[in-house]
């Protein structure tokens, strides 16, 4: 290390000029790395070391914190990339042109030495950022056209609202057109010779207070009033206590969206506990410091933004920050996330919603009994490779329908009260 | 149909039908329930608010209130929110031992279990040590250090504790057995630093005696091994080995080693029991013999003379004494020599040495009397500390250091210490709370709870442990220990000194691991370390006087005295009284008396029938003891099998500074022994008087609550002989009669059964190894944030235990009339009956429920719903087990509980609850719920792991507790499960199990309830059935 350091320091534009001329050439010969390969093997394991490592600034095919990764391998020499991932400060201070030009790039974000991977490790790295889930760049786009997906998905809102009042109008315009018709019609017959009979229907009055008066009108009236006031009680008091859309403002201006969604940043990264226990884990202070120790403002401004100020404040003080709790089960209520993460395999969102979209987190669902049941009643057990679940599987497959959640005792009160 | 059954009764107001117990019997609770317990508001007035309360509650919810969440700063990385963590450590108060595993979540210790690993205490507990973990959160203990009673700093007191230390002479270092060897040489450090200070060590309940004898008749100092596992026939003179003697949850286990029956293996040891007070032991015991403490040397001295015969002894000069079952105890002794076992829990050391001398005639020294691997459970020398008392009162003291010790209370001259302490030039205790020493003195360093510290404990030779913290101190407490360090000037603190002990004794003496990080970790995870070999052989020298002990024995003992005397004991759950201001101990029934709450005396049925007292229920009077110049007044207990002329009274009680829980009950025994012989003698046998008064007192006794209406065959027992000839014997079969022929019941019901799928939860409950101890009682409490609801309520029978400990005695079956019948024997036999919900398949309860807030599930347990309960009661009212318990009140957060109900009610006594499992509130009702949260904690591990559940992952707390394994727990559709193979179950997809196992059977199987747990017939090792 001491004599690349040495060789890399001799302040000589010319020679580095000289070096990263020899290295462009070189390009050709590396694209073409028997090292950087794209067997499943080596992509497995670069993924696993990607996640590990890399995940909390780098996207594949999106600029995150740091650079989209894909297509390194053709715009650097493979050689530079290994030193890049290694000790990129090394490279920096050394005064690599290509380097320094990057650190400026990305405001200055100091990326971690990564000294403890293996050159393997590093092939392995390069194989999966060069050819590895090809899908996350869809699923990227997909995170980052929002509108992209609704589209697809059928008319989107506003164009409905559109369509629906042109349709408002057009009715409208035939009603006014009809009644200019009638009205020149009756002006028309009114001044032919028509007997008492026809003059009296043609020129006959609604008399709206006799039909405010009928007994038909004030029963449905009545029927529909009450009705809806019945409709409204029974409503208001299912949703007592249910704060289905709870979004509260939180002591620091967190974003999933830009956390989760942008940065696709897993979730299990800061809440820790989701596949161990009950509790999913509100992150600790020091869990967000892992990555801002580094990152301290967004796109590269200058100086520390006020919201990352209060991370530093809180491990100073020793103080916690005191969240505000969105999802809020009754105490009577057990509810172990390990049991739906792990072995249920559901997803984040089934119960959250789109997280990764909410720039303030909001209680998706309701939260409430009925809502925790028909899940149970619909959904179908995870048992592939559970060998928990052999015996159930192996005494429901004499009955025709899939195995649900309510068909093992899911729908028990202790299973959730005790 | 009667005429071979014995009567079953539980106290005497059954026996007898007494009026008032006849008029309660049909009721779970008593009428016109009191609503005093909350400020007075009546039914009426509760309809009143509900209905203001509707409207305030919906408007309230229209803005939920904000709740936080609160993550840490800096998260341990071993701790995870919801995730419990085990650590292996060791409870140990004065010489009393267990190696235990704590819970802890969230960083609080929540429950603790016994360690399997430990080759001493095998994995059990006792109510004391299940009970211990509440004490770490007592508010009584003190926060900080004291000078003369105001609070000051540490560096404030060391200083002064330093000085006043080194101006002193004669300074005396005065504590309980110490078995841990760091804490042993670090008061040594101390006492060398001070100028040479005394160590004086003394035990509430001493055990003297036993010391002295092998120090004159060996020629060593110590105690034991005893080996009730080895033991073929046991015989004990007064010591109640499974509930208080020395390390009762040790030999609780191995004895019930030689309870266990079974076809393939028809033994089953058979135990004499000869004693004044009616003890756990006794209660136990094949052949039970009461005598009186005044001829209970004697009685030994004749079984040496019988077994002297016999071996070709010197028989001694012995007075005639005429003890029944003496001289078959002596022929069976004779007939398993070397199998054998005889103790004694006389602390009179001649009688200990015929004890020795009888044990070495059986050739049981070396077997079941194992001087290879002395124990060190107590210490205490009876001499040292009279001495020490006598100087202290002389004024020839000039400092005293208590640690951790309470003399004041607990030594039979504490008032003389009490007067003694101010005169003092520096009186210095460790204690956690002000006890009645601490409270004396001048400097008070209060030590860390057990639960904080660190410690290591050697209470065998060979057999090491540790003690770690489980949580980090709570107060501005510090290790005694430290403290120690600190005042011998030394700069190290106890957790190096600790190591470096450990490094240069036990890790130097091992060749197994090479790096002491390693070892030390080890060690600590495993909790205990025993080193290989067979331990410190002893030398025993020489053979005792034994004719110089009976010729004392002679001069003290008498063969007819007609004086009353008293015999004082200790109660199972409050010991020796450190652990009084416990709640959870204090609600414990006594296993015998099934009292909670109080401190009486217990007496004789002819001694009440003499003096025309009876008692029904808790109605009780007050009985004026006085015992040499002092004088009591105490409630009155009628207890059967006590020996006459004797009367009891526990110690533990008559606390003045424990702490508002324990102070004021009852009296202080300690008060009331005799050390004119040079020991502290538990039995007082001149000078005792007892008067009746008429002043009336309520004893709370849940033993006739819950009765079964004299349903027959609840419980069924045989002879070991009855069941060699035939497995089944004792067991009841009945028969109902439909469509022409008698059937089983379980062949008709109304129900089409439940179909269990994947597990069925079932649990056999062995009534042989049963010892009635009540570990599983306060395990369940434990576990199941079970409230506390004082004496008040327990004499109103609200008490709320889940599992309660069903003690039936049971009369001679030869009574000819019912009048007979009525007669409650002297001696009654003893059963222990743990009952619980039994989950039945067919439940009365479920049905009645008109909310359907109790249901089944489909793995066979009965499940209670808390939050649909609107508590009708119509579930508790068809429940035939009468396990269903009523919650009266709102016993959290409640004033009128706070004083009793310590672990619900204030945010310190809060952390002691489990998370997992909901405090109910006011109005609805519980029960056993089979440690549902156990059930699915380990269900869903085994999911996570994609796995089968593994037979023995889950366990119920009061199977694990069980010092005696009689409870176990199980899936009935696992081929391979313990409990399968125990009952012998072979069709395991049904509901309705076919069981096979002859002694298994259920109670009140008439009404064909199909319950999921199964009763072990109780087999007495006797000849004939006989009261």
């Amino acid at each position: 290390m001491s004599i690349k350091r040495s060789l890399l320091s001799v302040p000589l534009r010319l020679s580095n000029l000289a070096l990263l001329f020899f290295l462009f050439m070189g390009i050709n010969a590396y694209a073409a790395d028997p090292s950087v390969s794209d067997s499943d093997d080596a992509i497995t394991a670069g993924r696993s070391l990607f996640n590990a490592n890399c995940r909390a600034c780098h996207a594949l095919d999106r600029r995150g914190v740091g650079p989209a990764l894909r297509g390194v391998t053709e715009r650097r020499d493979i050689d530079w990339a290994k030193r890049f991932i290694l000790n990129s400060q090394a490279l920096i201070q050394a005064g690599d042109a290509t380097a320094v030009a990057l650190f400026k790039e990305y405001g200055n974000t100091v990326m971690p030495a990564h000294t403890f991977l293996s050159d393997d490790d590093l092939n392995n790295l390069l194989s999966y950022i060069e050819y590895g889930d090809t899908a996350d760049a869809s699923a990227a786009a997909v995170g980052e056209g929002v509108e992209g997906e609704q589209a697809t998905g059928g008319i989107p809102s506003e164009y409905l609202t559109i369509i629906l009042g042109v349709l408002v109008l057009v009715l409208l315009l035939i009603l006014i057109v009809l009644g200019l018709i009638i009205s020149v019609l009756t002006k028309y017959l009114n001044k032919q010779p028509l007997d008492q009979e026809d003059k009296e229907f043609i020129n006959q009055k609604t008399d709206i207070k006799a039909v405010f008066k009928s007994d038909a009108f004030i029963l449905i009236v009545t029927t529909i009033v009450l009705a809806l006031v019945v409709k409204t009680a029974i409503d208001g008091l299912y949703s007592v206590g249910v704060q289905q859309g709870y979004a509260p403002t939180q002591p620091i201006a967190y974003s999933h969206e830009l956390h989760a969604g942008q940065y696709e940043i897993p979730c299990q990264y800061c809440h820790t506990g989701v596949e161990i226990g009950r509790s999913a884990n509100i992150p600790s202070a020091n869990i967000c410091m892992n990555c801002h120790t580094h990152i301290q403002n967004v796109d590269g401004q200058e100086g520390m933004s006020p919201e990352i100020a209060k991370i530093y404040a809180a491990i100073e003080n020793d103080q916690p920050i005191e969240w505000v709790r969105v999802h809020n089960l009754p105490d009577l209520a057990y509810f172990d996330h390990s049991q739906h993460v792990v072995v249920g395999g559901v997803a984040c969102q089934t119960c959250h919603g789109p997280i990764e979209e909410m720039e303030v987190v909001r209680q998706h669902s309701s939260l409430t009994m009925g809502w925790c049941i028909d899940c149970h009643r619909q959904t179908e057990i995870n048992t592939a490779g559970n060998q928990y679940y052999d015996k159930l599987v192996q005494l429901h497959s004499e009955t025709k329908s899939s195995l649900r959640v309510k068909d093992i005792g899911g729908l028990e009160c202790a299973k959730c009260h005790y | 149909m009667k005429e071979n059954k014995k009567t079953y009764w539980k106290g005497l107001e059954q026996l007898t039908n007494d009026p008032e117990f006849v008029k309660n019997a049909d009721r779970e609770f008593p009428e016109a329930p009191t609503v005093s317990a909350e400020g007075g508001a009546s039914r009426r007035d509760f309809l009143k608010m509900m209905g203001f309360s509707i409207a305030a509650a919906s408007l309230a919810a229209c803005e939920a209130p904000v709740r936080k969440a609160i993550p840490y700063v800096n998260k341990p990385v071993d701790v995870n929110p919801s995730v419990p963590n085990y650590y292996a450590t060791t409870y140990s108060s004065g010489g009393d031992y267990a190696s235990i595993v704590v819970k802890t979540r969230e960083g609080r210790p929540i429950k603790v279990e016994g360690n399997k690993l430990s080759s001493i205490t095998q994995g059990g507990v006792n109510a004391i040590v299940e009970a211990s973990v509440l004490s770490l959160y007592d508010k009584q203990r003190l926060t900080g250090p004291m000078i003369n009673g105001e609070a000051t700093d540490w560096s404030t007191l060391d200083n002064a504790v330093s000085t006043a230390l080194n101006r002193a002479n004669n300074i005396k270092i005065v504590t309980n057995t110490i078995i841990s060897p760091s804490t042993e040489s670090v008061l040594e450090d101390l006492a060398n630093a001070v100028g040479g200070a005394d160590i004086i060590t003394y035990d509430p309940v001493s055990t003297f005696g036993i010391l002295q004898a092998s120090e004159s008749f060996y020629g060593f100092s110590g105690l034991p091994t005893y080996r009730f596992d080895r033991a073929n026939v046991i015989v004990s003179f007064g010591a109640d080995f499974l509930g208080t003697w020395i390390s009762p949850i040790e030999f609780a286990k191995h004895y019930s080693k030689g309870r266990k029956i079974s076809t393939e293996n028809p033994n089953m040891s058979r135990h004499f029991q000869f004693e004044s007070n009616m003890s756990l032991t006794g209660a136990n015991a094949d052949y039970r013999t009461p005598i009186k403490a005044s001829q209970s040397g004697l009685a030994i001295l004749a079984l040496y003379n019988l077994l002297a015969r016999r071996g070709g002894g010197t028989p001694v000069q012995a007075t005639t004494v005429e003890i029944p079952n003496l001289e078959r105890a002596a022929d069976e002794l004779w007939a398993a020599r070397g199998r054998s076992l005889v103790v004694s829990g006389s602390n009179d050391p001649n009688v200990q040495v015929v004890v020795n001398a009888i044990n070495d005639l059986l050739g049981n020294t070396g077997e079941t009397v194992d001087f290879s691997r002395p124990s060190y459970f107590r210490k205490g020398n009876d001499v040292q500390m009279n001495q020490f008392v006598s100087d202290l009162a002389a004024g020839r003291v000039g400092g005293v250091i208590f640690y951790n010790c309470n003399p004041v209370y607990d030594h039979l001259r504490g008032a003389e210490i009490a007067e003694a302490l101010p005169n003092v030039g520096i009186s210095v205790a460790t204690n956690e709370t002000l006890n009645e020493t601490a409270s004396l003195v001048q400097y008070v360093a209060p030590d860390h709870h057990y639960l904080e510290s660190w410690n290591d404990f050697n209470p065998k030779a060979g057999e090491y442990s540790l003690a770690q913290p489980t949580i980090t101190p709570l107060f501005n407490t510090r290790q005694a220990q430290d403290s120690f360090l600190v005042w011998s000037g030394s700069a190290t603190n106890y957790y190096e000194y600790l190591q470096t002990s450990w490094r240069n004794t036990l890790f130097g003496g091992q060749t197994d691991v090479t790096d002491f990080t390693e070892f030390w970790d080890r060690t600590l995870y495993n909790g205990v370390y025993s080193v290989a070999g067979n331990g410190s052989i002893v030398e025993l020298s020489g053979m005792g006087n034994v004719g110089q002990a009976a010729a004392e024995i002679n001069r003290n003992y008498t063969a007819d005295s007609t004086n009353v005397e008293l015999v004082v004991y200790q109660k199972v759950g409050i010991g020796t009284g450190v652990h009084a201001n416990n709640p959870w101990l204090q609600e414990m029934p006594d296993p015998v008396t099934k009292a909670t709450w109080d401190n009486y005396l217990t007496v004789s049925q002819r001694w009440a029938a003499d003096n025309n007292y009876r008692m029904f229920e808790g109605d009780a009077k007050m009985a004026r003891i006085t015992v040499n110049g002092k004088s009591f007044l105490l409630p009155v207990v009628v207890q059967p099998g006590q020996a006459n002329g004797t009367v009891g009274i526990a110690v533990g009680y008559g606390r003045t500074k424990a702490g508002r829980v324990a102070d004021g009950i009852g009296i202080n025994a300690y008060e009331l022994l005799d050390n004119s012989r040079g020991f502290t003698n538990f039995e007082v046998l001149t000078g005792v008087t007892v008067e009746m008064t008429s002043d009336s007192y309520k004893v709370a006794r849940t033993q006739t609550h819950e009765t079964y209406m004299r349903r027959e065959f609840v419980i069924q027992e045989a002879t070991l002989g009855e069941y060699r000839e035939n497995p089944a014997a004792g067991r009841y079969f009945p028969e109902i009669y439909s469509e022409g022929e008698f059937v089983k019941p379980s062949k008709i019901s109304l129900w089409n059964g439940h179909k269990y799928s994947q597990h069925h939860w079932g649990m056999a409950i062995d009534m042989n190894s049963c010892i009635g101890c009540g570990a599983c009682t306060v395990a369940c409490q434990v576990e199941n944030n079970v409230a506390v609801v004082g004496k008040e309520e327990v004499l109103n029978r609200r008490e709320m235990a889940w599992i309660r400990i069903d003690r039936y005695y049971s009369s001679d079956q030869s009574a000819e009339s019912y009048k007979e019948l009525e007669v409650a024997s002297d001696n009654p036999e003893v059963v222990f009956q743990p009952m619980l919900c039994q989950h039945c398949n067919n439940a009365p309860c479920e049905s009645v429920c008109p909310v359907i807030a109790t249901s089944h599930n489909s793995e066979g347990l009965s499940q209670m719903t808390y939050n649909r309960c609107i508590g009708t009661r119509y579930c508790a009212n068809n429940c035939p087990y009468k396990v269903r318990r009523f919650n009266w009140f709102k016993y959290h957060d409640n004033k009128d509980f706070a004083a009793v109900n310590v672990a619900q009610n204030s945010d310190l006594g809060k952390m002691v609850l489990n998370p997992d499992v909901t405090v109910r509130a006011r109005g609805v009702m519980e029960k056993c719920s089979m440690c549902v949260q156990r059930i699915q904690a380990g269900k869903l591990a085994a999911k996570r792991e994609n796995r089968k559940v593994i037979d023995g992952e889950i366990d119920m707390a009061c199977a694990v507790a069980c010092p005696t394994d009689a409870i176990v727990f199980g899936d009935m559709n696992d081929t391979n499960s313990q409990i399968t193979k125990m009952l012998k179950i072979q069709d395991s997809i049904s509901a309705t199990k076919e069981v096979n196992e002859e002694r298994a059977y259920h109670v009140l199987e008439e009404i064909n309830v199909s319950p999921n747990i199964w009763y072990f017939t109780k087999i007495r090792n006797k000849d004939k059935n006989e009261a």
